[in-house]
């Protein structure tokens, strides 16, 4: 039923996925940690920031990776001058797009559940003269594992659901950067839609689960 | 139609002519490789005829999907000659109506000047990171260049070096913004007037891959629309002709 290129690509997504998940989560938390806590005029404007994959299409972020990202980019010229070459068409690229398009959906579920437990619990591990990162880690953490959760899931389900970043920087190279979604594109204009078929179903039932596991979820705990 | 004279009188005419009912709008599906020189013809099209053109470029193979399945296209350019034979023998296009508008040329082009020798010897050498080509699926330039590197033997070697472009417009686009450092593109995507326009390029001999004979046909939407058939007329034409060569297609 699925051929070896169609299991590549799954692979790949799921291994590309997992990677993206977790480096959002160690970078979102403190981006979300001091939006959620700060008074400082910035707020907006990083808050803003942050949103932006939210609304431009990925044609623009593609389209600047592109240019930044490439040999004669600030960002390319640093890469090469560290030795790494350039990030396009490579995993590593693929990582680095897919964080910048997938951060708003892991740093606003943690800002709202980091907001929702406000300063009370810290001010009162305080007074039990618990550092602030012995508090952080014993007490907003678990105060916040749905937030942690839900940023997860959302975070993981919308790196699998990206399309447009990765074919305009991907190159569609097996199993480094053909992910599911490309295949499927790559299927369906070579009219080969009984393949076609198996990967988008399989994905469509993929995002219907995860958000039926998310609402589920939501229904018991409210937003967080 | 002189096309001399005041801009503003021409525009009134156009308005007026558009106002009678005499123009229409046809719309185009075109081959990415001749993305510059179908804007230009189209743009003298326009001028001479008052017809309007709405033109979409991308790969052959896709248009092919997207006619198959009720495109609104009344002409296509496709980059081969099988596919608009395939659409005419399935019932999709006029009768007849296929011709060759163009014979592509297939070149190995960096963007860099001098990156390219004009043997082609940079591929054996394969002193490079990324090779950029259309997808070998859907466009018939980029199974072209997959042909080219079969017969040099060099396929197995530079597979992994391999990014393909959706179409040929985004293999040129991965190579003009230096992500890989060649490619296979038509030659009329880098040449103007008879001269490379930047960069280097080999020009691959023509018993390397199959002669690329683009044709075009009236498809079945455009059965009764008359500016479907003036454009054909039209790309026949001196004019057209004249703009095809420049880039550097056979006719």
């Amino acid at each position: 039923m699925l051929s070896a290129v169609d299991l590549a690509a799954i692979w790949l997504t799921l291994k590309l996925a997992t990677v993206t998940t977790a480096i959002l989560l160690i970078v979102g938390t403190p981006i979300a940690w001091w939006l959620a806590g700060t008074r400082s005029r910035f707020k907006v404007l990083i808050g803003a920031l942050v949103a932006l994959p939210l609304v431009l299409p990925p044609s623009v972020i593609g389209f600047y990776l592109l240019i930044t990202l490439g040999p004669h980019g600030p960002v390319g010229q640093l890469t090469q001058w560290l030795g790494w070459g350039i990030l396009p068409f490579t995993f590593a690229g693929l990582v680095v797009a897919s964080a910048l398009y997938s951060l708003p959906f892991v740093v606003q579920p943690l800002q709202q559940a980091f907001e929702a437990i406000g300063p009370r619990p810290l001010e009162v591990a305080a007074t039990l003269r618990a550092s602030p990162w012995d508090s952080f880690f014993t007490v907003v953490v678990p105060l916040a594992k749905p937030g942690f959760i839900t940023a997860a899931i959302l975070g993981f389900a919308h790196t699998v659901g990206e399309f447009g970043v990765v074919l305009m920087i991907g190159g569609n190279i097996p199993e480094k950067t053909r992910v599911v979604s490309v295949q499927i594109y790559d299927h369906v204009e070579a009219l080969e839609y009984a393949e076609a078929h198996t990967l988008a179903g399989g994905m469509l039932l993929f995002s219907f689960l995860v958000l039926l596991a998310l609402y589920s979820r939501k229904g018991r705990n409210a937003w967080t | 139609m002189k096309t001399q004279g005041s801009p503003l009188l021409a525009g009134l005419l156009f308005a007026a002519t558009s106002m009678v009912g005499h123009t229409a709008e046809v719309q185009v599906a075109v081959a990415a490789n001749f993305t510059a020189p179908m804007q230009k013809i189209a743009a003298e099209f326009e001028k001479d005829t008052g017809h309007k053109a709405l033109l979409a470029f991308g790969a052959t193979g896709k248009f092919y999907a997207q006619i198959k399945n009720g495109a609104p296209f009344a002409v296509f350019l496709a980059a081969d000659e099988k596919t608009p034979a395939t659409l005419e023998s399935e019932g999709d296009a006029v009768p007849g109506s296929r011709f060759t508008y163009a014979i592509g040329t297939l070149v190995l082009w960096s963007a860099k000047p001098g990156f390219v020798d004009d043997q082609g010897a940079v591929l054996k050498k394969g002193e490079f990171q990324h090779l950029a080509i259309a997808n070998p699926k859907t466009a018939p330039y980029g199974a072209e260049a997959i042909k080219v590197l079969t017969r040099l033997s060099l396929l197995d070697a530079i597979q992994p070096k391999l990014v393909t472009g959706e179409n040929i417009s985004q293999a040129y686009q991965f190579i003009v913004t230096g992500n890989a450092e060649l490619g296979f593109v038509a030659l009329s995507q880098v040449m103007f007037d008879g001269k490379l326009s930047s960069g280097s390029a080999w020009i691959v001999p023509a018993d390397l891959h199959d002669p690329i004979r683009q044709d075009a046909v009236i498809l079945a939407k455009g059965k009764d629309q008359p500016a479907a058939k003036a454009l054909v007329e039209y790309i026949k034409g001196k004019k057209a002709t004249a703009i095809i060569q420049s880039y550097g297609y056979n006719l």
